[in-house]
């Protein structure tokens, strides 16, 4: 028993490193930008770890920046998954199930480039071994921060293992037992919400920063990622459907689409209410939003940006909804682009920078990232378009295989 | 008082000075082997520059890496932390620091004030700070700012935290802030390792060792009271303060968060704090509040006293006053 199962995963192991290094010449470039990239990444994080965070344009008042906004906004990426498990594991739809393994893959390559961003964050990342629970100290459940490391490991554990389990299973033409995982699905399900809203308790539970102090916060992750993230599983599906075998039937997009519209429309009216709050009566714990929006004592360099996210937003949801294009790919998948760019320059530095500046003692600076902030990210961004490749690749080639056998016994 | 003539530390056996002396070539090969398994690891926690240095300094720093969280260690261990730290010191830039681990006294609880009508800007105590605290001068770290302030106004976030002039100007006034000890502070709340936390004496102290600089407690505290180390700190040899404390003055490394400690280097042998000494006008008052005939129970009870941000139920122990 156990020595056929050791076979099996060789077997299994054996062919997916195979179907990720085989590939025709533009597959073999893309490797090697997204490897060029990563080794810019660590170049730079050397130089951060030699001089210290020094290397980056954080500051005692602006003592978040560009790495904190990125895990923000990827958390949202990963939670997003469960747009797609909910309703082909609950609702059991045909069309979305054929295409949820792509979502949980892209749910694990951004809950790595979470856990990296808040790594590459820290000041003494050699002494991550104090989190963990009996050699270290795990400040549990008093620090939010240590509520999001277990959500965030749990959810890429839930999400390794469901699909793990089923591709294996397809890889040896077994059906996977349902009762085996269906517990695991369900608890993902909760577990995606939990990830967006405990990321969004670790900053509205602080008093101390107005403008994160806001129980619209949580929701508001959610409704974003919830619009962000399928807006990114129409255009990977676009990709897969032109560059490989694997088909993508229409109606799966148009699904996607209303899904997307639902989010982002219920995202807006937040975002309208939000601003609403704080520009009727604005008070002093309205100045980071006049800073974010109008600029503040000349200090303007977010303003530029949160415009163009909005004008995106709009302009991506109001696409989407009244769908002019009939799902056509040359409507859609731009929509889709400039709703998730717009969402990412939002809350990822329209979100934390305006929390920190004014200082507590309102002194406003301006922040931007400096090239070894902006090379780390850069890393840590290829390093999980690599994690989502070599994911896809072989479990795509494992489900149509599976399909095509199983039709094929049918038939 | 140094804690060497403590009563804890009067274990000849427990005694790391003793100890230290036997850190011989048995002890290195030792380290040496476990170090080979976890490759780089110590070379990144930050301590110093270039190779590892000699037989004794590696040692030395291989158990520093490996020593638990201050508050869980017995007074022998933290006997042992401070002379290691002592030795290091020693071995690496020829300083001779001596430095306690002074547990807080009983029966004190520190609390502070600041007299908004005397202060007249000259920024004195900033320097002495700077100096006491061995703050970081390539980056210009103070604990303590002062705000130009002017008539109408109460509140340090409309002041001027940046002045460079004669004081004091006419018809302004001057604001001085720093951490404010809070006894509900959000900053230890934030920790997700407790490298943060309140002492029975009411001091809010960083174990420096243990932070992993993740900054969430700067993003919690609504009083800009702490300092994060972005570079490796820089102070001239001559112009350290030699006598410190673990969880006081002694010297930070790069990627470690640190605060005003209300001097416990100072504070818990019964001296003021360097900024409360080096006022001129005597705006600054520090004393035990549980004592009822301290200064600042003096003032807590005959002046009329406010504090910062009241409303977030911060409760800190630092007031403010006028006359």
């Amino acid at each position: 028993m156990t020595k056929s199962f050791s076979k099996d995963l060789t077997a299994f192991i054996k062919d997916t490193l195979w179907w990720n290094l085989s590939g025709g010449l533009g597959y073999q470039l893309y490797l090697c930008f997204l490897a060029a990239l990563m080794v810019l990444g660590i170049y730079a994080y050397f130089i951060q770890i030699n001089i210290g965070l020094a290397a980056t344009n954080l500051s005692n008042i602006v003592s978040w920046g560009f790495y904190i906004a990125n895990f923000t906004f990827l958390v949202g990426v990963a939670a997003a998954a469960v747009m797609i498990i909910l309703p082909s594991y609950i609702y059991k739809d045909k069309d979305l199930h054929k295409v949820v393994i792509i979502g949980e893959m892209v749910a694990i390559g951004a809950l790595v480039m979470c856990i990296l961003f808040v790594f590459v964050d820290m000041g003494g990342p050699a002494k991550a071994w104090h989190l963990i629970p009996g050699i270290g100290i795990f400040n549990w459940p008093t620090s939010l921060l240590t509520w999001d490391i277990i959500v965030l490991n749990g959810y890429l554990a839930l999400n390794l293992l469901v699909p793990t389990y089923i591709l294996f299973c397809h890889y040896h033409n077994r059906k996977p037992d349902e009762k085996k995982y269906r517990p695991f699905v369900f608890i993902s399900i909760f577990w995606a919400f939990g990830i967006h809203l405990v990321t969004a308790f670790l900053y509205q539970g602080l008093p101390a920063r107005p403008f994160w102090n806001n129980p619209l916060m949580g929701p508001r992750f959610l409704a974003s990622a919830f619009a962000a993230g399928p807006a990114l599983i129409i255009v990977l599906l676009g990709i897969i459907d032109t560059v490989t075998t694997f088909k993508i039937e229409s109606q799966i997009f148009n699904k996607l689409r209303r899904i997307i519209v639902v989010a982002a429309i219920i995202n807006l009216i937040m975002l309208f209410s939000e601003i609403f709050k704080e520009f009727y009566l604005p008070t002093h714990h309205s100045l980071p939003a006049i800073y974010l929006y109008f600029g503040l004592d000349g200090h303007n360099s977010l303003v530029p940006w949160i415009w163009t996210a909005i004008g995106m937003n709009v302009t991506a949801t109001l696409t989407l909804a009244f769908n002019p294009g009939k799902n056509n790919p040359k409507v859609l998948f731009p929509a889709c682009i400039l709703l998730f760019l717009g969402i990412w320059i939002e809350k990822g530095m329209g979100l934390i920078v305006p929390g920190l500046v004014p200082s507590p003692m309102g002194e406003v600076v301006s922040y931007a990232p400096t090239w070894v902030e902006i090379a780390i990210t850069l890393g840590v961004l290829a390093l999980g378009v690599f994690i989502v490749t070599m994911l896809l690749k072989p479990a795509l080639i494992i489900e149509q295989r599976f399909e095509s056998r199983n039709t094929a016994a049918v038939g | 008082m140094d804690c060497r003539k403590n009563k804890d530390c009067l274990k000849p056996k427990e005694n790391g000075r003793l100890k230290a002396k036997q850190y011989g070539r048995r002890e290195f090969l030792k380290g040496a082997a476990k170090a080979a398994a976890l490759g780089g690891a110590t070379m990144l926690s930050g301590c110093g520059t270039g190779l590892l240095g000699s037989n004794d300094e590696f040692s030395l720093r291989w158990k520093e890496y490996f020593k638990k969280n201050y508050r869980l260690m017995t007074p022998a261990e933290k006997d042992e932390t401070v002379r290691r730290l002592e030795r290091l010191a020693k071995i690496r830039t020829d300083a001779d620091i001596q430095m306690s681990a002074k547990a807080p006294i009983e029966g004190v609880l520190f609390g502070y004030a600041f007299n908004v009508t005397r202060c007249e800007g000259y920024m004195e105590c900033v320097a002495a700070c700077v100096k006491e605290n061995n703050l970081d001068r390539k980056s210009n770290t103070q604990y303590i700012r002062i705000f130009e302030m002017e008539h109408g106004e109460m509140s340090p976030e409309v002041g001027d935290g940046k002045y460079f002039h004669e004081v004091p100007v006419e018809d302004h006034f001057y604001m001085g802030v720093q951490c404010y000890h809070c006894q509900n502070a959000p900053c230890t709340k934030a920790c997700p390792v407790k490298a943060t936390w309140k002492e029975p004496d009411g001091i809010v102290v960083v174990d420096y060792d243990w932070c992993i600089g993740c900054r969430y407690c700067i993003a919690a505290c609504p009083y800009y009271g702490r300092r994060f180390n972005w570079n490796e700190p820089q102070v001239p040899l001559e112009e350290m303060t030699k006598k410190q404390h673990y969880l006081g003055n002694r010297m930070r490394h790069k990627g470690q968060m640190e605060k005003c400690t209300f001097c416990v280097q100072r504070s818990r042998e019964g001296r003021l704090p360097a900024c409360v000494e080096a006022c001129p006008t005597g705006a600054r008052v520090f004393g035990n509040l549980l004592d009822p005939k301290s200064e600042i129970r003096f003032v807590l009870k005959h002046k009329k006293v406010f504090r910062f941000k009241e409303e977030l139920g911060t409760d800190p122990k630092f007031w403010y006053f006028i006359d």
